[in-house]
């Protein structure tokens, strides 16, 4: 059982989380879905609307930062952090509500997250783009990167350098599926098998449709809170460790898909968690397509570089057989992917985890560690890494 | 699968930074922004280097030949493609297309050479096709 080496004083708790059930929101509107999300994770917290004193938001709360939302929901504040890392914005706010919690910015931080592109229609072919006066885009959108085949090109070269194999990918998919059986509103309840993923069509070389993401409506929720309130609301209130975030970037030209921001946002949350990843009983890792688990799982430190692909094989990531239970609702490769932005469930999923209240057949034993890892804009691009080394209320 | 790729081309955004850059591509020239405080090569092109800041860049013409550093065929699409990593002689990599291949047989180490397409408004925009000398995958 992995031990803290020295007693650490914790200044901020997770005390709420919750995932909206929808994954199609044909009937609702974002600010609504946000809405309902806060309103869901208060509730788990036992705490209410006018106990916030924090909002954090990204780049999917319409309008101006949180302004809007704030006013749609009639938050009161004295703490606003709009943070925006893509899908890792929501596991960067964890550390940043920790952080502002600790300098005494605010006491109650909400956390949001909702999107509805399938209600929208989202294509997956074309570019995403952001905006007007964005510097890259005239020598990237001609070339037509979809999110597809920029993160095949990640998988195309960690095949060639480290000799990771397409059937290395698919087990990251099967551990998920494994996991998503068990839970009713996974929109992906089949378990598969290898040679189901390989089977499935080729969508970019190397990636099959079984090793990406699904994409889903929805959203979630977090609250967290200082150490005197959480001592109010009792042991569900979740241990905030550590917290570590990054970027990379294409630097002028100097391209190495072979790895992640997690690089740096690992060590920084580990170093601050006094922790090392053999300490880690349970993980949620960001898993927009098989392969960024691999290689986030190998720069965060449970493996050697290039070993991922051996690390993730033989069912190493399911609960109750691998070593390192990972996603145990099924993640994004078959629960739930609201707006295409995974850090909030990853982080959800860790609480359940820490609580003991995921599945009983996902559940880990004894679970007192884990982790939560957010992979946000795009590995073969820019992106943003977020990591969050979380404790059960008695680790 | 394997087809020769005939496609169009959007329009690249263009704008005061990179206007040089996309002359020259109408003239069948790859240009990169160099560094005359740091001595370093930079893409995309910026007025300011990213490696020092120094305001003092001036362009240079790329030789246009590399290798592909990563690729993937975009088997979804109507009319498949390959978007590609290619790594310039000069360091440097870009991203880009691969066209005049069989899109099966391409390698990553692959020698590739810079060619010239007309995107739809009529703008050339850099490709890359297989070199001409034999290469080595």
């Amino acid at each position: 059982m992995p031990t803290l080496l020295t007693p650490r004083s914790v200044s901020a708790f997770i005390a709420g989380a919750y995932e909206h059930p929808t994954r199609k929101a044909i009937d609702k509107t974002i600010a609504q879905l946000h809405a309902e999300s806060a309103a869901g994770a208060l509730r788990d917290a036992g705490l209410t609307k006018n106990d916030v004193d924090g909002y954090f938001c990204a780049g999917d709360a319409p309008g101006l930062g949180g302004l809007a939302l704030a006013e749609y929901m009639g938050l009161k504040l004295r703490h606003i952090d709009s943070t925006e890392m893509g899908g890792s914005s929501y596991v960067a706010h964890v550390g940043h509500a920790a952080q502002a919690i600790a300098a005494g910015k605010c006491s109650v931080a909400l956390i949001t997250l909702a999107g509805r592109p399938r209600a929208e229609g989202l294509q997956t072919l074309g570019s995403r783009t952001y905006g007007p006066g964005v510097p890259e885009y005239g020598f990237e959108l001609p070339y037509e990167p979809a999110v597809t085949n920029l993160y095949a090109m990640a998988a195309m070269r960690h095949m060639h350098e480290f000799g990771t194999t397409s059937e290395q990918l698919a087990w990251v998919k099967v551990a998920a599926s494994q996991h998503a059986q068990h839970n009713e509103r996974a929109m992906l309840r089949e378990v598969v098998t290898v040679q189901d993923v390989l089977d499935s069509p080729v969508i970019a070389d190397p990636l099959h449709r079984l090793d990406c993401c699904v994409i889903s409506d929805g959203g979630g929720a977090l609250v967290v809170v200082s150490s005197e309130i959480a001592g109010r609301l009792g042991p569900r209130c979740v241990k905030i460790l550590g917290s570590g975030e990054s970027i990379k970037h294409n630097d002028g030209g100097l391209i190495d898909l072979t790895y992640t921001g997690a690089v740096r946002s690992g060590p920084i949350a580990f170093g601050e968690a006094r922790l090392k990843p053999s300490d880690i009983q349970y993980a949620s890792i960001y898993d927009s397509f098989t392969i960024t688990v691999i290689i986030t799982l190998e720069d965060l430190g449970f493996c050697a570089k290039g070993h991922g692909g051996r690390f993730v094989a033989d069912g190493n990531l399911i609960s109750g057989i691998g070593r390192l239970p990972f996603n145990t609702d099924g993640g994004g490769l078959c629960n739930n992917h609201p707006n295409n932005r995974g850090g909030m469930t990853k982080v959800i999923e860790a609480v359940r985890q820490l609580r003991g209240e995921a599945h009983p057949k996902v559940q880990v034993p004894d679970c007192r560690i884990a982790l939560a890892h957010g992979t946000g804009g795009n590995i073969a691009t820019r992106m943003g890494s977020a990591t969050v080394i979380l404790g059960s209320n008695d680790a | 699968m394997t087809r020769l790729q005939e496609k169009t081309y959007a329009e690249p955004m263009i704008n005061l930074e990179t206007e040089p850059y996309w002359r020259a591509a109408r003239e069948g020239r790859l240009m990169l922004k160099s560094c005359n405080d740091c001595g370093q090569v930079h893409h995309y092109p910026r007025a300011i280097c990213p490696r020092c800041l120094s305001s003092a860049t001036a362009w240079v013409q790329a030789t246009g030949r590399g290798r592909i550093y990563s690729y993937s065929v975009m088997r979804r699409a109507p009319q498949p493609y390959a978007i590609a990593y290619v790594t310039l002689d000069e360091g440097i990599t870009m991203m880009t297309n691969i066209v005049e291949c069989k899109l099966d047989r391409l390698a990553i180490g692959q020698e590739v050479e810079v060619v010239f397409r007309a995107t739809e408004g009529g703008q050339q925009l850099p490709l890359f096709r297989p070199a001409a000398r034999k290469g080595s995958p």
